[in-house]
């Protein structure tokens, strides 16, 4: 049986391959962004308050800081306690145009031994987890550069 | 100024009395450990719970319907007695909101003698967010989606430090040092043994670049209070009591820049210009403008030492160094006992571990018994202003200056 491809959270991205993009939303009175997305309110104090559209965010940014998760996260994070825990690497990512940090995890194979501050990243989707119906999708930082 | 969350002098109540249950893994209820630190304060104020006008207990998220009233649950514990109630919910602050409900209740002249009490037990592991599937709550969604820890988050903090700053693994192990040299000789602390430089490289690495040892466990444990009016306290006898001076409570600025427990995003700064100041450093500030001190008049200090790395923002943040020196300052030994200002001479969360409701309260028990010069082998001799400050999930934070 196929399973469906569902993203983990609905409407925080869109599209596959270089289509891939992180959306959050635009205040159209004072141009402040969020994400992740603010759909009913701006939360800018100085601001009468504004429609808020849809905004796709830039793919690239430069890393603000990054970790790893050396221990199994405890539920909701989904792993297989059946299988050997395979650390991986978190990195906050600075947006330049939207100058804000967004953090996600980092695609698989990439460790903090390759990472450093300031360095390029670009967001690509990926695999969350899978269970039996459901191919759960999120989003990714990858070193600009690598394929 | 009402905006500003400061910036105006406040009347001072009176630290009649401070207790603890000791912190540690007893697997034992919250009510417990909250109920033996309430005596131990009744004790030590010399007053009797049934002349106590009001109770305000910091909640816990881990003890059912019980936590969510701690105040009443502590009442009824201690035995009913027709007190006024509070319960409030800070995350890391909610000792410190608890303390300046019994403060705001006592100077608007509701109450005369105020119980503030906290207490926690702490589950195995990780804090992990309550149970079900809600995707409206940014702690559900930063364990679904990132499986991010609390650890992780200092970990973050500790990488950008050592990146920008230059601070190295070396200097965040040193503080766990500086740290478990005190909490060795404090009787409520968990760990009670000194660690060395080796022992914490030595250790697992839970987020890097942090390990095992720079990173405060959870604990069980309870602290209580009993604040009053100065003129309960000159009646009461108590001629020269610790006085708590300062309560901050701020909430951060929009935007704010810096990546906050549970969030997945800071906001972003391109519609509003961020003000330059930190929401830690705004938290400290307001507290010292309230209290109208400034960092050169600290015998002492007590900062939420979550991790190693974390406690050396905090140096930066209450203006004990400039930005980036604060591995500098930890260095020459300043902030250690016998140095410029001392920091954490409890232990800290290094030697206790969180308890998370009680803990602000007792940052302030310590500070209170210093003040007295009641620390034991602890003791900072002289001490006569201390602060204290922590910082907790969604927006939460806190500073409590006391003198004598």
């Amino acid at each position: 049986m196929s399973r469906t491809r569902t993203p983990v959270v609905t409407g925080w991205f869109v599209g596959e391959g270089d289509e891939f993009r992180l959306l959050g939303t635009r205040c159209s009175a004072c141009r402040s962004v969020f994400f992740p997305r603010e759909d009913t309110h701006c939360r800018n104090p100085g601001c009468a308050g504004g429609e808020l559209t849809e905004v796709p965010l830039s793919r690239r940014g430069r890393v603000w800081s990054y970790t790893d998760s050396r221990y199994r996260p405890p539920s909701p994070y989904v792993t297989d306690p059946e299988l050997p825990w395979e650390p991986y690497a978190l990195i906050a990512v600075e947006l330049e145009s939207e100058r804000i940090v967004v953090l996600g995890q980092a695609v698989p194979g990439i460790t903090v031994a390759d990472l450093t501050v300031g360095m390029e990243m670009e967001v690509v989707p990926g695999v969350l987890d899978e269970d039996t119906e459901t191919t759960w999708t999120t989003w990714r930082w990858r070193p600009t550069g690598v394929a | 100024m009402a905006a500003d969350g400061g910036g105006v002098m406040t009347a001072e109540v009176a630290v009649l009395g401070a207790g603890m249950h000791p912190w540690g893994k007893w697997g034992r209820g919250f009510v417990e450990y909250g109920v033996k630190a309430a005596r131990a304060a009744l004790a030590d104020a010399g007053v009797d719970w049934r002349d106590v006008g009001s109770i305000v207990g910091a909640d816990t998220v881990r003890g059912g319907y019980p936590g969510y009233v701690a105040g009443a649950t502590f009442a009824k514990a201690l035995g009913w007695q027709g007190a006024r109630v509070a319960s409030v919910y800070a995350a890391c602050a909610s000792g410190s909101q608890a303390i300046n409900t019994a403060r705001a209740q006592i100077l608007a002249g509701l109450a005369d003698v105020v119980l503030v009490v906290g207490a926690d037990a702490a589950p195995k592991g990780f804090f992990r967010p309550a149970g079900g599937d809600r995707p409206d709550d940014p702690d559900w969604l930063r364990f679904r989606v990132l499986g991010a820890t609390n650890p992780t988050y200092f970990g973050l903090y500790a990488r950008r430090r050592m990146a920008v700053h230059g601070d190295t693994p070396e200097d965040f192990a040193q503080v766990k040092v500086k740290n478990a040299a005190m909490g060795a000789l404090n009787p409520n602390a968990r760990y009670r043994k000194r660690v060395t430089a080796q022992e914490v490289a030595a250790s697992a690495v839970v987020a890097d670049p942090l390990r095992l040892l720079d990173i405060c466990a959870t604990s069980d444990g309870g602290a209580a209070l009993v604040l009053s009016s100065m003129e309960f306290a000159r009646r009461h006898g108590a001629a020269e009591p610790v006085r708590i001076r300062a309560v901050s409570t701020v909430t951060p600025r929009y935007p704010n820049t810096v990546l906050d427990l549970p969030d997945i995003a800071t906001d972003s700064a391109v519609g509003v210009e961020p003000g330059g100041e930190t929401f830690r450093a705004s938290i400290v500030r307001a507290a010292y403008e309230e209290a109208g001190i400034g960092p050169e008049d600290l015998s002492l200090a007590e900062v939420y030492d979550l991790s190693t790395a974390l406690e050396l923002q905090w140096y930066e943040d209450l203006g004990l160094c400039g930005e980036g020196e604060a591995a500098k300052l930890l260095r020459e030994g300043m902030t250690a006992p016998g140095g410029r200002i001392p920091v954490n001479p409890s232990g800290g969360l290094a030697s206790f571990g969180e308890a998370v409701p009680a803990q602000a309260i007792a940052q302030v028990c310590e500070v209170t018994w210093q003040l007295r010069g009641q620390a034991g082998d602890r003791q900072i001799p002289g001490a006569r202003v201390a602060i204290t400050a922590n910082q907790g999930l969604f927006g939460h934070g806190s500073a409590v200056v006391a003198v004598r």
